[in-house]
């Protein structure tokens, strides 16, 4: 059948660029192969430059790949899966990227042109280590190819190919029976991006955290290339530089995405030991612990086959969260992990091509690294200092098995495991101490000196642990560690982590002048400590301080029922209009608003007023209703930020959420002065009919044609309300005002003046009357440490990339 | 045998120590029938709201306390309370993973997983669905 309106050409040059991409980087991997083992550097050379060239050419059809890409969606190529399925017309242009990489194929892709980057810079570099770390480079960019190749072999797929139409995607619907499909109203407009997903984070956290994963690479190719060559000891210090790169942009992808989850989900805070979250956790942990065995390894000769291990690890570890998140191996685990495309197998391949080759070219030339038989001193730094990395790799090590057991024992047995009651806790509770250990090691161990350290060094640190110390007893008589739901231990267990965190901060910052007299340039290592301790120290008294403010203490009408008292009852129903006892503030649900222009935003107004002070703010928390086909709200959180805390609030249920119909209707009463009628949960009496009322409520003069209706409401639980509602002649015409009492869900009109003194009641009953909305209202003190740390952290790491890459290039001069 | 050894190997066992105690503190799901054998015990319970009955929430009474009444895949039900907001479309979850322990016939919820058409992930169906029902 010949479709209508298609637009072909984007999808077939797409295709073809990505086999192209295919091809090239297979050539490219067998180049650079070659280059690697030739002998002959005529024979080098030429090989290298076939590499070159066929590096050149993936880079030009990745990008070309991308650019179609951008194109199908940024015109609205509905015919395409890919637009139809992750983009809409009324999407805003600056979350076109993202769409871009809310699908499987786009993130890969992403990978890949991060690979291009780092590639072309390696070329261009000439670098004695580029053939083989290229070729490593290769074999990723080969893997990832075929991850979006989406040809099949067999019945096997290889691949999801992102230019895939939906005519394909659907072979078997209706609709395509019809040439002309595309004219239909379904293909007019696409699904739309996630609406949880429409938000600045989704443009900027993925490049940064894929530009992680990518750089990962690096250490781990040069750790190949050095056990290839049988160099062992030559790569060392070229590929420090880059180690700290990686290390520094995959710990600010992984906390932007943190940031991402307390701005804008609600999993009530920034880290949940979500699956998802540590899978790319653990490969920067071991990357870490490498960074500081590579470090020993430059200036004592200790730790290189250590520095080997987690470097392999590191990146290996990278391909295995990919394989977790993307297989669907979770499954009910995690919130966000990839929808499952049915390529577990070739997920499954990508792994093991690099975990089995790696590992056994390790253990092969295991004998053969260099390594010092006489151990380290207890008084030197390097000792400490791989102690350090030891913990980190185990620490990566518990949280690997904790994160994968579940679903891999599950898949294998067959059995029904799962995760512990508190998932949060049985990670805390381990980490905590890791944290500990590495504040500790990180505040000591910069203050002794490689090889063996003479006694001054206790003088030097003195000055530093007494403003320590000094800072946490005032801390500690201020203010405290609340958190106390777990027992007495594991609150010992927080200060003992707050101590050694303010002792690292103290001891590090301190270090840079009495270690380094101020050479800012050269203290990198220390400012990334101070950041990290930073972080820890913002962790520490956010997550244990964290209080909820949102406690129904008075609330509306609340009937309790007694077992909900030890619960935690963090939500407060807020009636609008109605102030209401918010522990500090007095807080009022002003109204509801839609802004955006589809209208499927909507923003809850509620004014906080602070008892003590007349400072008042409004809180803007907002429910998005969920986009492509799926039922539902999103919640998104709004805080208030003030320089020592936050005020985080969001919605958890809201009246005209369900969107039922309201089908009361109001039933008319006559009634005389005195007069009594029922309603469901009660009744009320006319006490008496007011002209021209001039109170709180109403400002009547004298000269105006009003009458009020006084009315006691009894409930059934004993309570009484006032309602007063009015009748009034305005331009020769009555109209009249409704009295609501809310929390007895009626409304009460007076509708009509009849004769004889009576008058006529119109009384509504529903449940869907009141305006109201529930929610949760934390408070998070000094979060803004930990947002401060992790940049303090990543500057630290940007400084001492640029001064190790001068002290390699210095190096090498000099060896010249 | 060097400091570095003795070192690793106390942490080794450390870790070890570590993973037994936390695989003590894995929980098992459970349908209706084996969770109340397991009074009192937490587990992970995996079953489906019963639309016939109905779900108790009223906010403005209390906005933490919702009952409804919960069937696994055998047909077993137990009602089940749950002391938190009612999550957005219950209704239409079309799975529930609740975790908490059965107390006297109740099940009483601490937290609870839904199965929607989920909020994360695309779900491939209901865009098809789209497609065919416009």
């Amino acid at each position: 059948m010949k479709y209508i309106g298609e637009h072909l050409l984007p999808g077939q040059l797409g295709h073809f660029f990505i086999l192209l991409a295919l091809v090239s980087s297979l050539v490219a991997m067998i180049a650079f192969f070659k280059a690697t083992n030739a002998a002959d550097p005529a024979d080098e050379r030429s090989w290298k430059k076939l590499g070159r060239i066929s590096f050149g050419l993936n880079a030009i059809s990745i990008l070309t790949v991308f650019g179609l890409l951008v194109y199908i969606l940024a015109s609205h190529k509905f015919e395409y899966y890919y637009a139809w399925n992750h983009s809409s017309r009324d999407m805003n242009p600056e979350y076109l990227l993202a769409a871009l990489w809310e699908g499987q194929e786009g993130s890969f892709l992403l990978w890949s042109f991060w690979y291009v980057v780092i590639g072309l810079y390696f070329i261009f570099k000439r670098t004695k280590w580029e053939a083989p770390v290229m070729t490593v480079l290769a074999l990723a960019q080969i893997c990832l190819a075929t991850m979006v190749l989406g040809i099949y072999f067999g019945d096997t797929m290889i691949g999801s190919n992102p230019f895939l139409l939906v005519r394909e995607k659907f072979a078997d619907a209706p609709v395509f029976s019809r040439p002309d499909y595309l004219s239909l109203p379904q293909m007019q407009d696409g699904q739309g991006l996630n609406q949880l997903l429409q938000n600045y984070w989704m443009v900027i956290h993925p490049p940064v955290l894929f530009l992680g994963f990518a750089a990962t690479l690096i250490p781990f190719a040069y750790a190949i290339a050095g056990l290839w060559k049988k160099d062992f000891a030559g790569w060392t210090r070229e590929s420090l530089p880059y180690s700290l790169f990686s290390a520094g942009i995959l710990g600010l992808g992984i906390m932007m995405g943190a940031a991402w989850a307390y701005e804008s989900l609600t999993f009530g805070g920034y880290w949940a030991w979500d699956p998802v979250e540590n899978a790319s956790l653990v490969p920067w942990l071991i990357l870490v612990a490498g960074l500081h065995t590579q470090v020993i390894f430059n200036a004592t000769g200790h730790s290189l086959r250590a520095t080997y291990l987690f470097y392999l690890l590191g990146f290996i570890m990278i391909v295995f969260s990919t394989f977790l998140t993307r297989s669907g191996v979770l499954g009910d685990s995690s919130v966000h992990s990839f929808t499952d495309l049915g390529m577990n197998t070739q997920l499954l391949l990508f792994l093991l091509i690099f975990t089995i080759p790696s590992l056994a070219l390790f253990g092969l030339r295991f004998k053969s690294i260099p390594h010092i038989a006489k151990e380290e001193e207890t008084s030197s730094r390097e000792f400490w200092m791989f102690i350090g990395s030891l913990v980190l790799f185990l620490s990566a090590a518990v949280i690997t098995w904790q994160n994968s057991f579940n679903p891999i024992y599950n898949k294998i047995t067959g059995q029904n495991t799962a995760a512990p009651e508190d998932i949060e806790f049985s990670y805390n509770k381990i980490q905590i101490f890791v944290a500990i250990v590495i504040a500790i090691l990180t505040s000591i161990a910069q203050y002794l000196k490689y090889k063996k350290t003479a006694g001054g060094w206790v003088k030097k640190i003195a000055i530093p642990t007494l403003i320590a110390a000094l800072i946490c007893v005032v801390y500690f008589l201020v203010s405290g560690l609340d958190y106390d739901k777990k027992g007495i231990g594991f609150q010992i267990a927080l200060y003992l982590a707050f101590v050694a965190s303010v002792y690292s901060l103290v001891a590090n910052a301190s270090f840079i002048w009495i270690g380094l007299n101020g050479k800012l340039k050269a203290a990198g290592g220390s400012i990334t400590h101070v950041g990290f301790a930073l972080s820890l120290v913002g962790i520490l008294i956010s997550a244990s301080n964290r209080s909820v403010l949102s406690f129904n203490t008075t609330g509306i009408n609340l009937k309790w029922d007694e077992r909900s008292k030890e619960k935690p009852l963090e939500n407060l129903t807020l009636i609008k209009g109605v102030p209401t006892d918010m522990g500090k503030y007095m807080a009022t649900f002003v109204n509801a608003d839609s802004t955006n222009k589809n209208g499927n935003i909507s923003y809850y107004r509620i004014d906080m007023m602070r008892k003590d002070s007349l400072e008042n703010f409004s809180l803007y928390p907002n429910l998005i209703r969920n986009t492509k086909g799926m039922e539902g709200f999103s919640n998104n959180p709004d805080s208030r930020h003030y320089w020592n805390r936050d005020i985080f609030s969001y919605i958890t249920y809201a009246a005209d959420m369900d969107n039922r119909d309201d089908t009361a209707q109001f039933k008319k009463y006559t009634v005389n002065v005195k007069d009594t009628v029922y309603y469901s949960n009660g009744f009320f009496t006319l006490n008496s009919v007011v002209p021209n009322p001039n109170n709180k409520k109403y400002q009547f003069l004298p000269t105006d044609t009003a009458l009020m209706a006084d009315i006691t409401v009894f409930s059934k639980e004993g309570t009484r309300y006032t309602a007063q509602p009015v009748f009034y002649v305005k331009g020769n015409e009555a109209r009249f005002m409704v009295d609501t009492v809310f929390a007895q869900n009626i409304a009460i009109a007076f509708s009509r003046v009849l004769e004889n003194q009576k008058i006529e009641l119109q009384v509504k009953e529903s449940n869907r009357m009141v305006p109201f909305v529930a929610l949760k209202v934390y408070e998070f003190p000094h979060i803004n440490l930990l947002w401060l740390g992790i940049i303090i952290m990543t500057v630290g790491f940007g400084v001492s990339m640029v001064y190790r890459s001068k002290q390699g290039r210095l190096k090498a001069v000099n060896k010249i | 045998m060097k400091k570095t050894h003795i070192i690793i190997l106390i942490f080794i066992a450390v870790a070890i120590a570590v993973l037994i105690s936390f695989m003590g503190d894995l929980t098992t799901y459970d349908t209706v029938a084996s969770a109340r054998q397991k009074e009192g015990k937490f587990v992970h319970l995996i079953a489906k709201l019963d639309k016939n009955q109905p779900v108790e929430y009223d906010p403005i009474k209390n906005p933490n306390y919702m009952r409804f009444v919960a069937i696994d895949t055998l047909g077993h039900s137990t009602p089940v309370i749950y002391h938190n907001a009612k999550p957005t479309d219950f209704e239409k979850s079309e799975r529930l993973v609740l975790k908490g322990s059965m107390k006297a016939g109740t099940f009483e919820c601490d937290e609870m997983l839904m199965k929607c058409p989920s909020k994360y992930k695309d779900d491939v169906e209901a865009n098809k669905n789209n497609l065919s029902s416009n």
